[in-house]
């Protein structure tokens, strides 16, 4: 029954922010397109820790993308977004099916700080690459979708729309697929994976499977914000994005695939408010948002959403 | 004769604690032995031992001609051999029927849910089927952790303590149950007990282990009778 519930609020989320594509100001045009991007990155998180694993290093898969789709545009001049986001989203999906191969066989403290490692050094090789921008990073522009030419003022929107629809295509499948046996199957694998062993299964094949896929919606992710802000740098791989994107995990729950969503633009909003109001204090104001969610609400947010339909 | 099972020599120690010096045992296809002796004495090192879990510093486990050592739990399970736990093994933050799914899916039974229903019906837990793991009584996680075991149709049946945790009323309950179950489809079982009732009852034959040697093998009675094991294993249970 909540699994239909979910996708009810999958599609009446979709549907609020499609209409708003229109109407909304580009400022909160800008704020959700990114809260998308970074949603799709921590969808990823997810289910690697429904599998029992954390990266800190998925940033190494969102610079990936991030600089991928700006290099398709602005070197190899196919500045069509849907050929921008494909190739951000097959490069770290390559990238991904290579690393993990180690990755996946580590787990907990191990598995975090190599997912690290792996993350910065893409970031050293950035910011030490002049023909990439180095720490500048570079601007990108991309001129059509899927072939078709996008007039100037109205591509934004247009990207905006996109990514709703595209975004939440890929939270309803990751919504099936935790709800399938392989689903069940990470989720045994967080509780015991000896047991899972002795009855036949490959842990080190579930877990490689969930990092690919964990890596390719980082990338995703990556080439949307790039599409969104219009310029890549070594930001996008440093060890604190791949951190904001923990914080964000933390702070929704892995609960339901509407939580990293929920959680994302939550963080950018209150980014863009106490950035405004408080500049000199915002990275505080999120650490105690952090602290207070740990201490009452440590299964997130989205526990909140949980207990009303309980009540 | 043609055993199921043959350990030859097998070796393994623990720094100075030896918990299988030169173990020589072979088990005959579908029959039911239990392997008895008191707390480290290496029963729950040999399974294991035969279960890849552990590997031996020497020796060969054969099942079917097969060596087995050097084999992966995973694989060794593929091959028909599976096992329950002393300490219940379960998928904690699952559902009872979400635990018998999972092990029913991995051993590509068909129509999971009819086999989870009458899994949960003869093991007694329907009532528990929507109940997370991690919540269940010690009784009842152990009854699911055998019924894990038995979701598919092994070749070699492991059991490890399966009536310990479980209400005294109950225990020969389980053991019908396990026993009914596998009766005529050729299974053979190996379970460590410390319950010489059970034992008695069950067994068709019985392997004390002292030490990580074999101190006496062969009929319940007989074995049971032994001076030895009277001493070091029933001995130690008694007054334990």
């Amino acid at each position: 029954m909540s699994r239909d519930r979910t996708v009810g609020a999958l599609a009446v989320a979709c549907g609020v922010l499609l209409a708003a594509a229109p109407l909304a100001p580009q400022w909160l045009m800008f704020l959700l397109a990114l809260a998308l991007a970074k949603g799709l990155v921590v969808l990823g998180l997810v289910l690697l820790m429904r599998t029992g694993l954390v990266s800190f290093g998925q940033g190494l898969y969102f610079g990936l993308g991030a600089y991928s789709a700006a290099l398709l545009a602005n070197r190899a001049g196919l500045a069509d977004a849907a050929l921008m986001i494909l190739a951000g989203t097959a490069c770290a999906a390559a990238l991904a099916a290579i690393l993990g191969l180690l990755l996946a066989r580590y787990r907990e403290i191990f598995f975090a700080m190599l997912s690290l490692a792996f993350s910065m050094i893409l970031y050293g090789a950035l910011v030490k690459s002049s023909a990439l921008g180095s720490t500048d990073g570079f601007n990108l522009h991309a001129k059509s979708f899927a072939g078709i030419a996008l007039a100037s003022g109205t591509e934004r929107r247009v990207f905006y729309a996109v990514s709703v629809v595209l975004v939440f295509g890929v939270a309803w499948l990751l919504h099936r697929y935790l709800a399938s046996h392989w689903g069940r199957l990470s989720a045994a694998i967080r509780d015991n994976e000896l047991r899972v062993e002795y009855l036949g299964a490959s842990v080190y094949r579930v877990v490689y499977v969930n990092y690919v896929a964990a890596g390719a919606l980082a990338g995703m992710g990556g080439a949307f914000a790039a599409l969104a802000v219009g310029h890549v740098d070594p930001e996008t791989a440093y060890w604190t994005t791949s951190g904001e994107f923990v914080f964000i995990a933390i702070l929704g729950g892995t609960g339901n695939v509407l939580a990293p969503f929920l959680s994302a633009a939550i963080f950018e909003a209150l980014r863009t408010i106490a950035s405004q109001y408080a500049p000199n204090v915002w990275q505080m104001s999120l650490g105690i948002a952090m602290l207070a969610i740990i201490m009452f609400l440590p299964g997130g947010l989205w526990t909140l959403m949980q207990r009303n339909k309980a009540a | 004769m043609n055993p199921i099972l043959v350990a030859q020599g097998v070796q393994k120690s623990f720094g100075a604690v030896s918990a299988a010096s030169d173990l020589n045992l072979s088990f005959e296809r579908e029959s039911v032995v239990s392997l008895i002796g008191a707390n480290g004495a290496g029963k729950t090192t040999f399974l294991n031992l035969v279960t890849g879990y552990l590997k031996p510093d020497r020796g060969s486990i054969r099942f079917d001609g097969r060596e087995l050592t050097g084999h992966s739990p995973r694989e060794i399970t593929g091959l028909g051999i599976r096992r329950s736990f002393q300490i219940p093994q379960l998928f904690h933050s699952l559902s009872v029927r979400e635990n018998l799914r999972v092990a029913e899916r991995i051993a590509r039974i068909e129509r999971v849910e009819q086999a989870a229903d009458a899994m949960l019906e003869k093991f007694g837990l329907t009532r528990y089927a929507g109940q997370a793991a991690g919540l269940l009584p010690e009784g009842i996680r152990k009854l699911l952790d055998v019924a894990m075991a038995l979701v598919a149709m092994p070749k070699i049946l492991l059991l490890d303590e399966p009536t310990s945790g479980v209400a005294a009323d109950e225990k020969f309950g389980i053991m019908d149950l396990v026993m009914g179950a596998l009766r005529g489809r050729g299974v053979t079982v190996l379970f460590v007990e410390h319950d010489m009732d059970i034992v008695a009852r069950y067994a068709g034959r019985v392997v004390a282990f002292y030490d990580g040697r074999v101190i006496a093998d062969g009929e319940p009675a007989q074995v049971l009778g032994d001076a030895e094991v009277r001493r070091y294993v029933i001995g130690e249970e008694t007054h334990a």
